[in-house]
């Protein structure tokens, strides 16, 4: 047995722009115990539900997290709309998917990209990057931002897309589509990237149960849960299946988003093509009373919302626990036994996102 | 396994143009959505104070006495809530961002007595 | 579709019991979270198992805010419980990774059960 030694990961590191902490035991190079911690910024954001209203919070909601700005805000709609007993018209229904979709094809591509970075792969970076970009743009064309959509609101969406827009967007698809393709090989099969990824950071489909993983970590390990299945918005009326891998390592949850993307481009296909006319929201009356859990998939995961209405404007606890939260404690397991280099890859496969997490 | 598999979009970036624009020579047009920042038509505003009613951000201060409506730019986070609910559509979301500043200023806008 | 979404009332001492079933049954820990009551906090546990959903509820005095930990059943937990701790001031008894309120350093002390007015509002950035 070599000499223990404890050294802080975080919660300042080149390979991670926010703010998380690692305690790694070491014995030499190997990491025999970790501990992760947070809470170095953390807003209290839940209890601007006691002083912003119902229809106010949606902008609060939006900006929980850059990345998944538009699924925060999607979320916290549906939630109230439940309490509220209110049916979205279909076309708002659909609008959201797109808008989902988009924003998980924008954040896999910068999760990608981070990945790329993680193990000093920058050209890969810059690509991944690239072709994000154009999504983007399509964001900011539709939403109006290009990381605040701004565009939800309790009981419908703010703003339409027309359908010749839809249609050339569609076309517009297809060429970031091909461009992307053309990137996967790097990540399934390059030599370069496999030897950091396959076989590292093992979680088990038991282990990923038993710690709460969501989303990708999840699924990278054998278990096909996807909140999406649970048929909010229009998912119900669309055609696709979780994305499943078994191995748990590395590998698998990169395999994962990657083919996330792709469904996420035919999603977005079928939606257009699907897509009802009609009115994009209704009139909203009453406060909201009772109690819900609103379930949503993130890029990172499964995201809950707790919203409890006491019949006011202001309701009276909303809770968020947001992937990241619930991913974190499958990092103690993931971390032990690999190597000290491979502690940056291994934290960015679960796609921390801090920001959320310190809501 | 495949080796250098990234060769074939690297060889084609390096011979063809910048994907990226020579910014600040170059600027990109913004979009007609685009949310940039608020504009007002002062003259055709009658300060019912809704938009400052409305704004999540308590960024507008309306003072109807003076006939002064003004925003903090820097606490408008671009929701466009105000003009939803400007009942003379004297409010609109210009594409233009509003320009970055060291300092924070509130800019007001005045209605001059002869244009009621 | 909303999936049904029931809450099961139940007192503090059984909360170690129930949820080893539910482990053994292979549940996922999906959240923990707290209420403020004026009196009482209630604490909602939440589980999945394959997209059904149920809760536990537990509702302690704010006098005597202490509940035992889960983590024997559920390692996971342990974030969630270092959160009520720090945020709410209770006391959770058996945790197994124990931050000692270093989860959230906060200014106020456990914010989260300060009524709103208390909140002070030269501390908001301008
Ligand atoms: S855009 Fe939103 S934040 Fe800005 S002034 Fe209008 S209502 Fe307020
Ligand atoms: S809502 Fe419109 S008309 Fe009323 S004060 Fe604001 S800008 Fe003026």
């Amino acid at each position: 047995m070599g000499t223990r030694t404890i050294i802080p990961f975080g919660p300042q590191h080149p390979v991670l722009p926010e703010p998380i902490h690692l305690d790694l035991v070491l014995e030499d190079e190997k990491v025999v115990d970790a501990l992760p911690s947070i809470g170095y910024v953390h807003r209290g954001l839940e209890r601007l539900a006691e002083v912003k209203d119902y229809n106010e919070l949606v902008y609060v909601a939006e900006r929980i997290c850059g990345i998944c700005s538009f699924i925060h805000g999607q979320g916290y709609c549906q939630g109230v709309e439940t309490l509220l007993n209110v049916e979205v018209p279909p076309r708002a229904k659909y609008l959201r998917t797109i808008w989902a979709e988009l924003s998980r094809i924008h954040s896999h591509l910068l999760w990608l990209g981070l990945f790329a970075d993680s193990f000093g792969f920058e050209s890969l970076f810059m690509h991944c990057w690239r072709v994000r970009e154009k999504i983007v743009d399509i964001i900011e064309e539709t939403a109006g931002g290009r990381v605040i959509f701004g565009s939800c609101k309790v009981g419908g969406v703010r703003r339409d897309i027309s359908n010749d827009t839809l249609k050339r967007i569609r076309g517009e698809l297809a060429a970031i589509e091909s461009q992307y393709n053309e990137l996967k090989p790097t990540f399934l099969k390059d030599a370069s990237v496999n030897r950091r990824t396959v076989g590292v950071g093992m979680l088990s489909r038991e282990q990923a149960i038993a710690l709460g993983a969501v989303g990708p970590t999840l699924r990278g390990s054998g278990v096909a849960q996807d909140m999406r299945k649970l048929g909010y918005a229009a998912y119900k009326e669309l055609q696709w299946e979780p994305v499943v891998e078994t191995a748990g390592d590395c590998y698998a949850r990169t395999v994962v988003r990657v083919r996330e993307v792709t469904m996420s481009f035919d999603i977005i296909r079928q939606a257009i093509e699907k897509i009802p006319a009609g009115p994009i929201a209704v009139k909203i009356t009453g406060n909201p009373t009772g109690e819900f859990f609103s379930r949503l998939e993130q890029p990172r995961g499964e995201v809950v919302y707790y919203l409890k209405g006491n019949n006011t404007k202001n309701l009276e606890r909303f809770r968020i626990r947001t992937p990241t939260f619930a991913n974190s404690p499958p990092l103690v397991i993931m971390l032990k036994g690999c190597e000290l280099p491979d502690v940056p890859v291994i934290v960015l496969t679960i796609d921390p996102c801090i920001s959320c997490t310190e809501r | 396994m495949a080796h250098l598999t990234i060769s074939k979009i690297i060889t084609r970036s390096a011979v063809s143009k910048y994907a990226t624009r020579l910014y600040p020579f170059v600027k990109r047009e913004p979009y007609k959505n685009t949310r940039g920042h608020i504009a007002n038509e002062i003259n055709l505003c009658i300060f019912c104070s809704l938009c400052q009613k409305k704004c999540p951000t308590h960024a507008i201060t309306v003072k109807k006495p003076d006939k002064i409506w003004e925003i903090d730019r820097m606490k408008c986070i671009q929701c466009g809530a105000c003009v939803d609910a400007c009942p003379k559509k004297c409010l609109s979301m210009d594409q233009q961002y509003s320009a970055p500043s060291p300092v924070k200023s509130i800019e007001s806008f005045h209605q001059e007595a002869s244009t009621l | 579709m909303i999936e049904p979404q029931p809450i099961t009332t139940i007192d503090r001492s059984e909360l170690p019991a129930k949820t080893a079933t539910l482990a053994s049954q292979g549940w996922r820990l999906v959240q923990i979270c707290c209420t403020t009551g004026d009196t009482s906090l209630e604490l909602t546990y939440s589980f999945d198992k394959e997209y059904a959903f149920s809760n536990l509820r537990v509702i302690v005095p704010r006098s005597d805010a202490v509940v035992p930990s889960i983590t024997a059943s559920y390692l996971a937990a342990f974030t969630y419980e270092n959160e009520l701790q720090d945020l709410f001031g209770i006391t959770v008894t058996d945790l197994a990774i124990n931050y000692n309120g270093k989860f959230y350093i906060t200014t106020i002390k456990h914010p989260f059960l300060q009524k709103k007015t208390n909140t002070p509002a030269s501390t908001m950035p301008a």
